[in-house]
């Protein structure tokens, strides 16, 4: 598909024959979710381009199908940076090749480390184009950053996994890229006492934009933390240069941490995008692997729940979200859901065969009353169940 | 005049029996049917408009809440959510066949955890109430409507309210966890919780901002954030409206985000000034007031970097506070805008439409023109980093004539926005008072689905169904039935 008007050509015609339609991008996510049966696929990679892009204005305006790298040289040429720093799960999901697309990231929601402090990418959706399963094409948002016109449909499709229109253009408030970023790196500690330390970071006045927690068996898969021996506390610091050293240097005394590490500006950002692409977890293709997100002080239970199952992971967004990896059987996915469900979060599948995302809930199933208004708005949006049926939910 | 749908006429013959079935779900002073108790509720923070409800509910918990929208549902009564009735755009306008349900005695803050960053606050807490809550440990709330000290923190839910603060901080949505919600047939639903990423559709996301029209809030999972080190403010004031924006153009590029960049228009400065003596410029055309955070020396390194760019702007005058008491100076005149303009003229509008930053000079060089043609006196206050625009348009309300022309100005001007590629409304919501204009913005078929996804929450129509949307014969659309 190279045009929007070609899309809506596609959806009547699936609407006409009843015929689901596979809502993708470059298909890097294809393996997160449920598996989508669908006779025909429809791929936005062909919509692709900047339309606007106002520095001044904090304003980027792009196809859905406009690769992600494109997008992200074009504003560091500007000295500016996506906010919720998306990660690129290509290596983790087995995807090769083809880079994801604005459309993927936005679709699934996905949000790096910096989520923590600065917000999802559903938070900075300020407008969104999409051809809806009625085979019209609707606007949400707009091109300014703040907007409260109407109901915020730019909230409700971010995150939809394409089940409820195929997006067309996306509109995202962006910020000026840091001029230095730093790490601080508490070696040592266990879960338990790291968390409580990134607590204490992200409740200080400090302006942490990255908390992570790795294990000894997480670090030894970061190339950046070579040489550090057992765990690793990681706290970041985005800023102006000298805030970055005062900060940090702040940090360290009022986490009494002696034996602590620093990292500068280059270490930092190798180090932070291994975190944020989950490459502890891409070494074992064969291992299923969960996102769960919980109260950040709860992220250690999570961990240790999970232990006895052979699950094994890290922490980031200050405990509040655990990436897990273990055994791809549905065994091992009840232990993780029953592990998210005590600590009062929820749970993700990103990775695993097709048989067992076809057969789990891969993420938690609605209270009766929430999923009744699930299967309404996806009516509303989608009379004829032709758009990724079944990605999310079994039925729907 | 903005028409209400007409009363219910069955709705209207059982008032009696409506009043006494929901009086026997309240505590005994939740229920107000009396017509001269009902008289404060007949308007909010848009006192054009006046409707005296059939009745008001007082809940006191989230159970008495599902218990009346059960009860209403089932009798067919229209219902309309209420907090502290400071919605500018009339969100809170009864109608006449309307049970309001206000929320105000729901005014628990039930737990703060600080280890989480998160607090757990019932609907009628006011915004303040939060950080008043959390900061004495350090923390605050950051959305910070001019409203902050009345309005509710469930209305700045349902309206997406933003402030002075959002460029760095966002606005209501970008800070919230979880809500409790009630639905219109009394389902109780908890949506998110205290974890940043929820499964499934994005509902905390559709709810905010959703103008009362799909559940009602009765708890809200808050983020609560670190205070800064400390904060400062400076003036920048310039000869004309073009070169300031072009200050901001500056400032934005050099990679420095302050946490408020506002801007003020002459009206609005001389206004403010005589109000607050907060040493404002008065031969400026056009004012900054710029704030930065984090240590004192990290602050004195922002402002001197700033100064730095303003300077190249030839500004009138530059004035960096140099005491908190200064910068509390800086911002009395601005807090105060709306009762600075108030003192002027009795009556005014506050419009809020948003326009890409780019387009103010053009966009104050046409409001003048309207504000000449129309006789009318304006002062524009802006939050120049977001682009979110606040004409106040003084009239006279003993004039009908002059409250229609300053009516039919402010839609001119949210017209003009939505010319140049803005909106409607950037953080006081559509309400009754930009429903009519709604078309302006969206095409037929976007109305359609956003009445669909209501539907979706309220087949029937009974929450707020007079607002948002211009209003259709019948009102309410077909629910599509799932495939």
């Amino acid at each position: 598909m190279t045009t929007e008007d070609s899309i809506v050509a596609l959806v009547q015609d699936a609407i006409r024959t009843r015929e689901p339609l596979l809502v993708q991008g470059n298909g890097t996510k294809a393996g997160m979710l449920r598996p989508v049966q669908a006779a025909r696929t429809v791929s936005t990679s062909g919509l692709s381009g900047i339309n606007l892009y106002a520095p001044k204005e904090l304003i980027i305006s792009a196809a859905s199908g406009t690769p992600l790298p494109v997008i992200e040289n074009a504003m560091a040429e500007a000295g500016q940076h996506l906010i919720a720093e998306p990660p690129d799960l290509s290596d983790l999901l087995g995807a090769s090749g083809k880079p994801q697309t604005l459309g993927g990231v936005t679709a699934t929601n996905l949000s790096g480390p910096r989520r923590v402090a600065w917000g999802a990418m559903r938070d900075h959706v300020m407008g969104i184009r999409a051809v809806t399963g009625r085979a019209e094409v609707i606007r949400s948002g707009g091109r300014v950053l703040k907007n409260v016109t109407g109901l915020d449909l730019c909230k409700l499709f971010t995150g939809s996994h394409g089940t409820l229109g195929i997006i067309t253009e996306i509109t995202l408030k962006v910020l000026p890229a840091p001029e230095a970023t730093g790490t601080l790196i508490l070696p040592g500690l266990d879960a338990v006492v790291a968390v409580q330390a990134l607590s204490a970071a992200l409740g200080s006045p400090f302006g942490v934009s990255g908390a992570a927690w790795l294990p000894p068996e997480a670090v030894a898969r970061v190339p950046g933390l070579a040489g550090i021996n057992g765990s690793a506390t990681l706290i970041r610091i985005e800023e102006f240069a000298p805030s970055v050293v005062y900060r940090i240097g702040r940090l360290k005394d009022q986490l009494a941490a002696s034996n602590a590490i620093t990292l500068d500006t280059p270490a930092s950002l190798a180090v932070w995008k291994d975190i944020r692409d989950a490459r502890p977890l891409a070494a074992a293709p064969e291992d299923a692997v969960w996102r769960v997100s919980t109260r950040p002080s709860s992220g250690p239970g999570v961990l240790e729940a999970v232990r006895s199952a052979g699950v094994a992971g890290f922490l980031d967004w200050g405990g509040g979200l655990a990436w897990l990896a273990g055994p791809a059987d549905t065994a091992t996915h009840a232990a993780v859901e029953a592990a998210a469900r005590a600590a009062g979060g929820v749970w993700m599948l990103v990775r695993a065969p097709d048989t067992l995302r076809a057969t789990v809930r891969v993420v938690p199933d609605e209270a009766a009353p929430l999923a009744r208004i699930t299967r309404g708005v996806k009516a509303a949006m989608d009379p004829a169940g032709i758009l990724n049926p079944g990605r999310l939910y079994a039925g729907l | 005049m903005i028409r209400q749908p007409d009363p219910k006429p069955d709705v209207m013959a059982r008032r009696d029996s409506i009043v006494a079935g929901l009086r026997a779900l309240l505590p005994e002073t939740g229920l107000i049917a009396e017509p001269l108790r009902l008289k404060p509720y007949e308007t909010d923070g848009l006192s054009a408009y006046r409707q005296v409800p059939l009745a008001v509910a007082l809940p006191e918990t989230t159970e008495q809440v599902a218990a009346v929208l059960r009860f209403c549902h089932q009798n067919g009564v229209r219902v309309v959510p209420r907090g502290a009735g400071t919605s500018l755009s009339g969100g809170a306008l009864p109608m006449e066949d309307a049970v309001v349900v206000g929320m105000m005695r729901m005014n628990q803050v039930l737990d703060i955890n600080y280890p989480d960053r998160c607090a757990v606050v019932q609907a009628g807490v006011t915004n303040i109430g939060i950080t008043n809550a959390v900061s004495a440990d350090g923390f605050f709330y950051a959305p910070d409507p001019s409203s902050q000290l009345a309005c509710m923190i469930g209305g700045n839910v349902n309206m997406n309210s933003g402030g002075a603060h959002c460029l760095k901080y966002g606005v209501t949505a970008n800070n919230l966890l979880g809500l409790k919600i009630v639905t219109i047939d009394g389902e109780i639903i908890d949506i998110g919780g205290a974890h940043l990423d929820a499964a499934g559709y994005d509902w905390l996301g559709l709810l905010t901002g959703s103008e009362g029209m799909l559940a009602i809030v009765t708890e809200i999972t808050v983020r609560i954030l670190r205070s800064p080190e400390g904060a400062r403010a400076m003036l920048a004031a310039f000869s004309s409206n073009e070169i300031a924006g072009g200050a901001v153009d500056a400032i934005i590029s050099s990679g420095i985000i302050p946490v408020a960049l506002e801007f003020m228009d002459r009206p609005a400065i001389h206004a403010c000034e005589a109000f607050a003596h907060a040493g404002y410029p008065l031969d400026a055309e056009a004012m900054l007031i710029i704030e930065v955070e984090g240590s004192v020396e990290e602050q004195d390194r922002l402002l001197a970097q700033l100064s730095e760019i303003c300077q190249k702007f030839d500004p009138i005058s530059l004035k960096i506070s140099q005491s908190p008491e200064e910068s509390a100076a800086i911002w009395k005149g601005r807090k105060g805008a709306f009762g600075a303009v108030g003192r002027i003229s009795p009556d005014y509008l506050c419009m809020d439409g948003t326009i890409p930053t780019s387009q103010l000079p053009l966009v104050l060089r046409r409001i003048q023109e309207m504000s000449d043609s129309y006789g009318l006196k304006v002062a524009n206050i802006f939050h120049a980093g977001d682009g979110n625009l606040h004409p106040l348009i003084m009239f006279d309300a003993n004039n009908e004539a002059s409250f229609h022309a300053a009516e039919d100005f402010g839609a001119d001007i949210l017209k003009l926005c939505v010319e140049v590629g803005g909106c409607l409304t950037g953080e006081h919501g559509v309400g009754i008072e930009k429903r009519d204009l709604m078309p302006v913005q969206f095409h037929a078929h976007e109305l359609q689905q956003q009445r669909a996804l209501k539907s979706a929450f309220d087949p029937d129509w009974l929450l707020n169904p007079s607002k948002v949307f211009p209003l259709l014969e019948p009102e309410a659309v077909e629910l599509p039935q799932a495939a």
